[in-house]
């Protein structure tokens, strides 16, 4: 079966020729459809590059992203991004900040206010369709930008360490909801995280990228049970799987430095 | 035992009376004002040609009124001024928005645009008189080049201050660039451009009777220059009060459709 998602020696380099940053060296991997993928690795590595790439925001300096097999070379409505930054438009309320990509795409009013009702719902935003970005918490506001991004229901979901700026009770509460969202949806989800906990927790595969230039160094398939419970961060193995990806990160940091960024938990 | 009180705390106006106040306010400060004027020609008994009584000001008005001077001199300050917003905003915002956008245009342009800035307008306006037949037009540009340069500058400012990201996103979401000048940019820049257009207004004002000074045969400007040859004080402070008028005019409009336009930001 063709991948949802593959990654063919794809090389980025920014800046003057003579003289390029690297920012990925030849990276391949496959996303199958319904995985549930996270990308961990150091800060400064090349993390935020690849998903910008696959949005098809950036293009590679050298080799293809297919997806579904045919090269990506623009923006495609079947994939959608979540930023780090929470970014609704404080001008629109959380309805119409919702329905954006379907306005975009030319969906009448009423129809697109509908489906926005329904992903508010899904996020569990009951209430707070006609308020403005600025009276939600910032948990709220990345629920709305998580539903935005599901409104034209894509099969592939990008999230930039998308709970990176919360706290971390509301950042837990919202993994187990994009958990949810995954089981109840199908949908195919690549994440970028700092966290390895949280990597480990949420994803089928943890695939880990070292510092610039980025190279996939490791892709772990957390043999975990899914959907996670609560009970299995006391886990034995849940806990052998966290030192081990994070075992892998550090030996990704380049040796002159004084150590790899430790993560937070 | 005695429970303790809480400290009494100065409760904080609320808004509706803090606008309460300032309505009521405003015709205290226009009375006293009157009063110290008449009390100050009373006590130092000038000449009406140095500083007519209110009284006198008064009669002039309503005397002008009846004839339609006053009403013809004030449409015509008006439409200059109202076509110099029009053409200035026009020419800024687009200049802006293209500068805004091409930082190589910007590189290139700018230099002109700040020696535009640095040129003393007033004294372009003998030039236009000499080179422009149609007296309207020569102050509606005139006004035009006043506010130019801060509308510009207030374009360039507000579109520059879209968010990166949220630029990102809209491209991810394939939006097209009329999509994006009308969904993003312009309510993103909003804020600003409305700030400059408060700018704006005023600067047109301005511009139209310093235009009216020269070689022109109606408006308010010509109102006042008139009057100091004709020794006329009562008619120079007409036509000031019915400028001010026309500038606090145009800028409640603009506060009223930036109160209107930026709602959401009132909503707490």
């Amino acid at each position: 079966m063709t991948p949802l998602l593959s990654l063919r020696h794809v090389y980025k380099a920014y800046g003057d020729p003579n003289d390029p940053l690297h920012a990925l060296n030849d990276v391949s991997f496959d996303v199958q459809r319904g995985e549930f993928v996270c990308m961990v690795g150091p800060s400064g590595g090349g993390k935020s590059t690849l998903l910008r790439l696959i949005a098809g925001l950036l293009h590679p300096s050298a080799g293809d992203i297919l997806l579904d097999g045919v090269p990506l070379r623009q923006p495609s409505s079947r994939i959608g991004i979540v930023f780090q930054n929470i970014n609704l438009m404080p001008w629109r309320t959380v309805l119409d900040n919702i329905a954006l990509p379907l306005e975009l795409s030319g969906v009448g009013r009423e129809q697109r206010h509908r489906v926005a009702q329904e992903l508010i719902h899904l996020v569990a935003l009951d209430g707070f369709a006609h308020h403005y970005p600025h009276q939600l918490s910032g948990g709220m506001q990345q629920r709305a930008a998580i539903a935005r991004t599901l409104a034209h229901d894509p099969d592939l979901l990008l999230l930039d360490e998308p709970f990176g700026a919360l706290d971390a009770l509301t950042r837990e509460r919202l993994n187990r909801e994009l958990l949810r969202i995954h089981n109840m949806r199908g949908q195919t989800i690549l994440m970028i995280t700092h966290n390895i906990h949280e990597a480990v927790y949420l994803a089928d595969r943890v695939l880990v990228l070292s510092a610039r230039p980025g190279v996939l160094k490791c892709d772990f398939s957390i043999p975990l049970p899914h959907p996670s419970s609560e009970d299995l961060l006391t886990d034995a193995s849940y806990l052998q799987w966290v030192r081990r990806v994070r075992g892998a990160i550090d030996d990704t940091a380049p040796a002159d430095l004084p150590g790899p960024p430790q993560d937070q938990t | 035992m005695q429970t303790s009180v809480p400290p009494p705390v100065s409760q904080p106006l609320s808004v509706r009376r803090l606008q309460l106040i300032r309505v009521a306010l405003a015709p205290l400060t226009v009375l006293l004002f009157l009063l110290l004027w008449e009390a100050l020609v009373r006590w130092q008994d000038y000449p009406a040609f140095i500083l007519p009584r209110p009284i006198d000001v008064w009669h002039k008005l309503l005397l002008m009124l009846a004839d339609g001077t006053l009403f013809r001199h004030t449409t015509a300050t008006l439409i200059e001024i109202v076509g110099g917003l029009v053409l200035g905003l026009g020419l800024a915002t687009s200049l802006g928005y293209v500068l805004a956008k091409s930082p190589l245009l910007n590189q290139i342009l700018s230099p002109y645009v700040v020696a535009l800035q640095s040129f003393p307008i007033i004294a372009v306006a003998p030039l236009l008189v000499i080179w422009i037949k149609a007296s309207v037009l020569r102050t509606v540009i005139i006004c035009a080049l006043t506010l130019f340069f801060p509308a510009l500058v207030n374009t360039i400012v507000g579109i520059r201050s879209v968010e990166p990201e949220l630029m990102a996103l809209m491209r991810s979401l394939r939006a097209s660039r009329w999509q994006i000048f009308t969904r993003l940019e312009i309510p993103a820049a909003l804020p600003v451009l409305l700030a400059g257009l408060k700018v704006g207004t005023t600067l047109s004002v301005i511009g139209a009777v310093i235009r009216e000074f020269v070689g022109a045969n109606q408006g308010l400007g010509f109102l006042i220059n008139l009057s100091r040859g004709l020794l006329d004080t009562s008619l120079l402070f007409v036509a000031l009060f019915t400028l001010v008028l026309i500038s606090l005019g145009l800028y409640g409009a603009v506060s009223l459709l930036e109160y209107r336009l930026l709602a959401w930001k009132r909503v707490a």
